[in-house]
């Protein structure tokens, strides 16, 4: 395939001659879909413990509404948080429609249920596990929460990166709320979109290979740093 | 584990503070919102123009390239300041029900249809372009739509119509509505071979064209004027009426026309300034 | 010396789920230093007894009392021991100094008291290392050392050597023995008759629920007087 041999060469000369236009893209990408990750787990992650730990009625139907909102497409999450900074909407007096913050809002949107649902999924096993021998010691309630939570890092690490994978891929969300604004609101996935309908597929293409590849630094990272090593001793 | 609730109150707050920080206030702001259209800004006019404007007032332009139907929208939710579109009937319509004021006309470009080298409905030759719709209509030739309420949606509707055909019956069988800007629109039309009215503009910078060509040009119908609106603020307090003002003046005005007159792509003129009466 | 927590005393206990009688009228003391091990076959609530006196359930009818009516946080004062070691993902002196912490000793005592307790289960080596990366034989006796670090007056065991090799049966014997000998009272639940027989002082003999005998060892074990236990000892199996 002609095209994606020559995608592959224009992405190396990018990256190598450190395009200005290029840069800018990828820093606001990685600055929008961090930053929204980062929420998402804060609120996701203590709501997803709490449901996996508390009993309540109607405890099942949560569970499934939970489970469910991780398939909410990302370009219906966009019209809503349209709708609400419109300036015609609730929130339009703050006047964020067109900003990054706007962005930003709609990817924890996004991406809160599913930090939460997977964390719920996580927290419950691990208190399965956990629940006699820290009830023995009298541990509950937010000290419960606390001890699974950090007991289960390595998973919680990989649902974070779950996370981030769903916001940096997501193109229908910031389209909207953000208008694809050069030098504003661009970002990789929107400028994706728009070498594409220029016909430019080559560079589109060659963005799509950029934006695996951040993905790949991002995983890989993560893995060397926060990565558990070790295998159990015999005796 | 203090430390990182620590971490997270200070990102909480921080982020409160940015969202809660006060509106920018009409008259402070240095930038206006521009609703456009995708053949503004794929042509690269936008982009040839703005710099020009921006130096000699201070002023930014933020470009929101959707559809004309879109922008128009925008507009009534007060989500922009300045509109620039091409469907004259529709901005007249805005405008009457006091959405906008001072509308002026800006530009023209033309429409043109383009299809497959092989040309199967045979329109190549024909000058007039209803002529050419009836006859991709007699072949079931397959024929693309930006099917979005754009200006170029309106206008092929319209084609139609003067044809005196009713396409929407053939809606997914020859008749595909791709309900899409225009660049991926024309996308659609290479990946099946298929006919489409587009703007010359768009045409000129599309990098695809793989085997589409123009086929039929210059009938008067095809005739597309560009024009440019403010957002009412009497309706909407935080527009940037000043901002806004300054920029229609200004591409209106003898620079902004000799600017628009000076873009070339690919060494093709493809906007022609109007004078507004 | 403080005062201990000990006797406990166990007025009828009753347990029924979905009106079945899992533990049905059992009554029972434990007194200070006491060693008492729990016998019986499958199903007979020796299990549901433990978690019963230990307070993680609360029985249907009849109750669980302390020491001159002792009220309020007991955890410091007793201890649990599982099946299946239940570690957290930390180092092995981590894992203790949490749990000191949950039970509210305060900072400043607890590098001593985890000092004390990793030298008598013999885990000095290992204690940066992490507690799921063990044996299974050395996270035992890291449960069995976590819970005594607090020094507790009482220690409840469900089966804590059921498939263990034979050298850490041994050193988790030795360390409940030694903790018996400080004057911690132990209730241990267990299927090895043989363990039984070299750690007990006082037999409690559970059948379907109810307690079908309680005597000291030697008269156990001499003399059982009834025909469940007979039966039990000589190995048969009863329904």
């Amino acid at each position: 395939m002609h095209d994606l041999q020559a995608a592959f060469q224009l992405a190396f000369r990018l990256i190598f001659t450190g395009d200005a236009d290029l840069m800018e893209i990828i820093g606001l990408s990685m600055g929008v879909s961090l930053t929204a990750v980062l929420l998402a787990c804060v609120i996701g992650m203590i709501l997803g413990a709490a449901a996996g730990v508390l009993r309540f009625p109607g405890r099942p139907a949560v569970i499934i509404f939970l489970n469910a909102l991780m398939g909410l497409p990302p370009v219906v999450v966009g019209l809503g948080v349209y709708l609400l900074l419109s300036r015609a909407g609730p929130l339009g007096v703050f006047g964020l429609l067109y900003t990054p913050t706007a962005m930003i809002v709609a990817q924890t949107i996004l991406v809160t249920p599913i930090v939460a649902a997977l964390t719920r999924q996580v927290v419950e096993d691990l208190y399965e596990e956990y629940d006699e021998q820290l009830r023995s010691l009298g541990v509950s309630g937010v000290g419960l929460v606390r001890t699974l939570l950090w007991d289960a890092r390595f998973s919680l690490i990989t649902v974070a990166l779950a996370g981030f994978g769903r916001a940096v891929a997501e193109v229908g969300a910031v389209m909207i709320v953000g208008g694809n604004i050069d030098h504003l609101t661009r970002v990789m996935t929107t400028a994706i979109a728009l070498e594409t309908s220029k016909g430019n597929l080559a560079l589109a293409l060659a963005l799509g290979i950029i934006l695996v590849g951040i993905s790949l630094i991002v995983n890989g990272a993560v893995s060397i740093l926060g990565g558990r090593t070790g295998r159990p001793r015999h005796a | 584990m203090s430390s990182r609730l620590a971490k997270f109150w200070l990102l909480f707050m921080a982020i409160s503070a940015a969202a809660c920080s006060p509106p920018a206030v009409a008259a402070e702001r240095d930038y206006i919102i521009l609703q456009s259209t995708t053949s503004t800004q794929n042509s690269g006019l936008l982009r040839y123009l703005i710099p020009k404007f921006r130096k000699k007032t201070g002023i930014d332009v933020r470009v929101v390239a959707v559809g004309t139907g879109q922008a128009l929208k925008n507009g009534r939710n007060g989500d922009g300041d300045v509109l620039l579109v091409h469907a004259r009937s529709a901005e007249e319509r805005f405008v009457a029900a006091g959405f906008g004021v001072g509308r002026r006309d800006v530009m023209y470009n033309d429409f043109v249809v383009v299809g497959p080298r092989t040309d199967p409905a045979r329109i190549g030759d024909l000058s007039d372009v209803a002529s050419a719709f009836a006859k991709i209509s007699a072949r079931l030739a397959p024929f693309v739509s930006r099917g979005d309420e754009s200006g170029t949606h309106i206008r092929e509707r319209a084609l139609w119509e003067a044809a005196g055909i009713d396409p929407e019956r053939a809606s997914g069988a020859w008749y595909r509505e791709a309900g899409s800007g225009m660049g991926a629109t024309l996308n659609a039309a290479v990946g099946m071979g298929a006919y489409t009215l587009t703007d010359r503009g768009t045409w000129v910078g599309f990098r695809n064209k793989a085997d589409l060509k123009i086929l039929v040009e210059g009938d008067p119908r095809l005739f597309n004027p560009y024009g440019i609106i403010l957002v009412n603020p009497a309706r909407h307090p935080h527009v940037n009426a000043a901002g806004g003002s300054a920029f229609i003046a200004w591409l209106t005005g003898p620079e902004g026309r000799a600017a628009i007159g000076s873009y070339r792509l690919n060494g093709e003129r493809l906007f022609h300034p109007l004078v507004h009466r | 010396m403080r005062d201990s927590i000990l006797p406990l005393r166990a007025d009828a206990l009753r347990y029924s789920v979905d009106g079945r009688a899992l533990i049905d009228g059992v009554s029972l003391t434990i007194e200070p230093g006491a060693f008492a091990v729990v016998l019986g076959p499958n199903g007979a609530g020796k299990s549901l007894l433990l978690r019963l006196l230990h307070g993680m359930l609360s029985p249907t009818s009849g109750k669980v009392t302390w020491a001159n009516g002792v009220n309020g946080d007991l955890r410091r004062r007793q201890a649990m021991v599982f099946q299946r070691p239940v570690l957290l993902r930390r180092s092995v002196e981590a894992n203790i100094a949490y749990a000191l912490g949950a039970l509210g000793v305060p900072r400043r005592q607890r590098a001593d008291m985890i000092d004390l307790a990793l030298t008598r289960a013999g885990l000095e080596d290992s204690r940066r290392v992490q507690a799921r990366l063990l044996s299974v034989g050395e996270q035992q006796r890291l449960t069995v050392a976590r819970a005594l670090a607090c020094e507790p007056d009482i220690m409840f065991l469900d089966e804590p050597t059921a498939s263990l090799d034979p050298a850490s049966v041994q050193r988790i014997e030795t360390l409940l023995s030694d903790a018996n000998a400080r004057g911690m009272a132990v209730v241990l639940v267990t299927h090895d008759v043989g363990q039984a027989r070299r750690l007990g002082r006082d037999i409690v003999f559970l059948h379907g629920g109810r307690l079908a005998e309680q005597s000291s060892a030697d008269a156990f074990f001499d003399t059982p007087r009834s025909r469940v236990a007979r039966a039990y000892l000589a190995g048969e199996i009863i329904v």
